[in-house]
């Protein structure tokens, strides 16, 4: 239709002698406009170059009894002209609450040291434990380039920088996009390296090691006297002393990532994604402040451990997405398929609906089902008439779970240009028992509970 | 005259052909497709702030981009 409309394409269709070379010139030249306009792959569309476009975002992420977040983004991008774009992102959180450590619930009260040791909490009778010190705050940038490199090939890298209290993570990236068959498909290839550390508080604890408990909280106190004063003497607050003295400090992992992808248009109103992932990380990947029980064959706890996680995995992830383009909206449908040589396999299925109220406003449904089978070193609890294993965590993330999300978002433009939209969510966990016996008391008490989190979120665009 | 004009049909047929034959779409069918809501990378910051969440909540990560979550969150 623009290519009737065209001037130089009027201009030569009044002339009477027409030359096939100008008007495939003109035409190539007008293609060529309408194809830079909407590459598949390109990192942002910014309506104008030369100016800056930010989108920000916060977000509010909150579970019943347990961990509450809040998030905050802003996102600057510039296009520099002929796509060479630039992104610039910065990531605020703070986050505080209360998170399952792995230790199981009994039907006594029990009490567990803070990470740092300094403290301890008790944990009611028939309640699940959870470590209430978790608080953390973080801020990570991330910048990204893109541009062109030749015709129909386009390069973008990247670095980000992660810093929380305990945890550095650094990053850089760099992926090839080409395009083929008139830009109907793009097929790229992008790596990434992390460099991720922690300096885990109270130290790294040994693997498979007792946590240290002093017999009640109250006993903290004193021991935190004990220590100001220099004191000695006390067998008890010595031992306890002495493992936190002797744990190690800092660890580190090291990750890679190759993603491969496919991005197809099929149609005038259906475009294709297909992406191939793997991943590959060496180095600490336990979780240092997570713990699992050792029971007797009454489920009664014997002794507290930390848990313990192989030192590598390697991902594997197929994710197809595809969109289609409706009169009045866009539906988003996306699949993802992944496994890991920790023997974990799991399904995403995604789906976003956009219906547009109006030329200015739209509602968007979301529905989100997750659905994941255990690690093989999983174990809620270890049984005391066992030998230990090398590996075991009782943290649910790697057990049998499923869980889902539905929310809606209302997004608005104005007059000015400016955009707006909110979206609120409820996402639910319901971790699973992957076929454990539960001797004695835990059979009472409940091992596998739900996790529900509200998530409400403001954008704005400008 | 004859020549060009015999080339210019084969080249029109071929292009023709190769376009039937394949999937995609024509330049100036693109009008749906370039609507910002159609882009892959549309509520960029959405899908990064879902990344962050379900990497910290579940054993998987990835697929749509890099799987790294880049935050000791997990």
């Amino acid at each position: 239709m623009q290519l009737i409309e065209h001037p130089s394409s009027m201009r030569f269709a009044d002339k009477t002698i027409v030359k096939p070379k100008p008007i495939a010139a003109s035409l190539a030249v007008a293609t060529c406009a309408l194809l830079g306009a909407v590459s598949p792959l390109a990192q942002a569309n910014p309506d104008t170059a030369d100016e800056w476009k930010f989108d920000t975002a916060i977000l509010y992420y909150g579970e019943t009894d347990r961990v509450s977040l809040v998030e905050g983004v802003v996102s600057a991008t510039k296009d520099f002209g002929d796509e060479h774009i630039f992104n610039g992102k910065v990531t605020f959180d703070g986050l505080t609450g209360a998170s399952a450590t792995g230790a199981v619930p009994q039907d006594t009260v029990q009490t567990f040291s803070r990470p740092s040791g300094n403290g301890g909490y008790a944990v009611a009778a028939g309640e699940t434990p959870l470590d209430d010190t978790f608080k953390d705050s973080r801020v990570q940038l991330n910048a990204q380039w893109t541009q062109p490199l030749a015709t129909d090939l386009r390069g973008s890298t990247g670095v980000h920088v992660s810093k929380e209290y305990d945890y550095l993570s650094l990053g850089v990236n760099g992926s090839l996009a080409r395009d083929f068959n008139q830009k109907n498909t793009t097929l790229s290839l992008g790596l990434s390296y992390q460099f991720d550390s922690i300096d885990p508080v109270g130290g790294t604890p040994e693997r498979l090691g007792s946590t240290s408990v002093l017999n009640s909280v109250s006993d903290y106190d004193l021991y935190d006297d004990y220590l100001d004063a220099n004191g000695s003497g006390n067998a008890d607050f010595d031992a306890h002393a002495s493992q936190y003295e002797s744990r190690e400090g800092a660890q580190d992992k090291d990750t890679i990532d190759v993603l491969f992808g496919l991005t197809q248009i099929i149609n005038r109103r259906t475009i294709m994604q297909l992406n191939y992932g793997m991943s590959v990380s060496d180095g600490y990947l336990n979780d240092p402040y997570k713990l699992v029980s050792v029971v007797n064959n009454q489920g009664t706890v014997q002794d507290t451990l930390f848990e313990s996680r192989p030192d590598s995995r390697t991902k594997h992830n197929v994710y197809w997405q595809t969109k289609y383009a409706m009169d009045s909206g866009v539906v988003d449908l996306s699949y993802r398929f992944a496994r890991d040589d920790w023997d974990i396999q799991s399904h995403t299925l995604e789906s976003r609906l956009r219906y547009n109220l109006s030329d200015n406003s739209y509602i968007q449904p979301h529905v989100r089902y997750y659905q994941q089978s255990a690690a093989e070193f999983y174990q809620p609890f270890l049984l005391s008439d066992q030998p230990l294993p090398t590996y075991a965590s009782a943290d649910y993330r790697l057990g049998d779970m499923d869980a889902y999300t539905v929310g809606v978002k209302y997004g608005q433009k104005l007059d000015n240009g400016d955009a707006w939209a909110v979206r609120v969510e409820y996402y639910q966990q319901n971790p699973k028992n992957a076929g454990f016996a539960e001797p004695g008391q835990l059979a009472e008490l409940e091992l596998y509970p739900s996790i529900k989190a509200l998530i409400v979120q403001f954008n704005y665009q400008f | 005259m004859k020549k060009i004009f015999k080339l210019a049909l084969v080249a029109i047929t071929v292009s023709q052909a190769v376009g039937c034959a394949s999937l995609g779409v024509q330049p100036w069918e693109r009008d749906l497709l370039a609507k910002d809501e159609m882009s892959l990378n549309a509520e960029g910051v959405d899908l990064g702030l879902d990344d962050h969440i379900y990497f910290s909540k579940e054993a998987t990560s990835g697929g749509r981009a890099f799987a790294g979550g880049g935050c000791g969150c997990n």
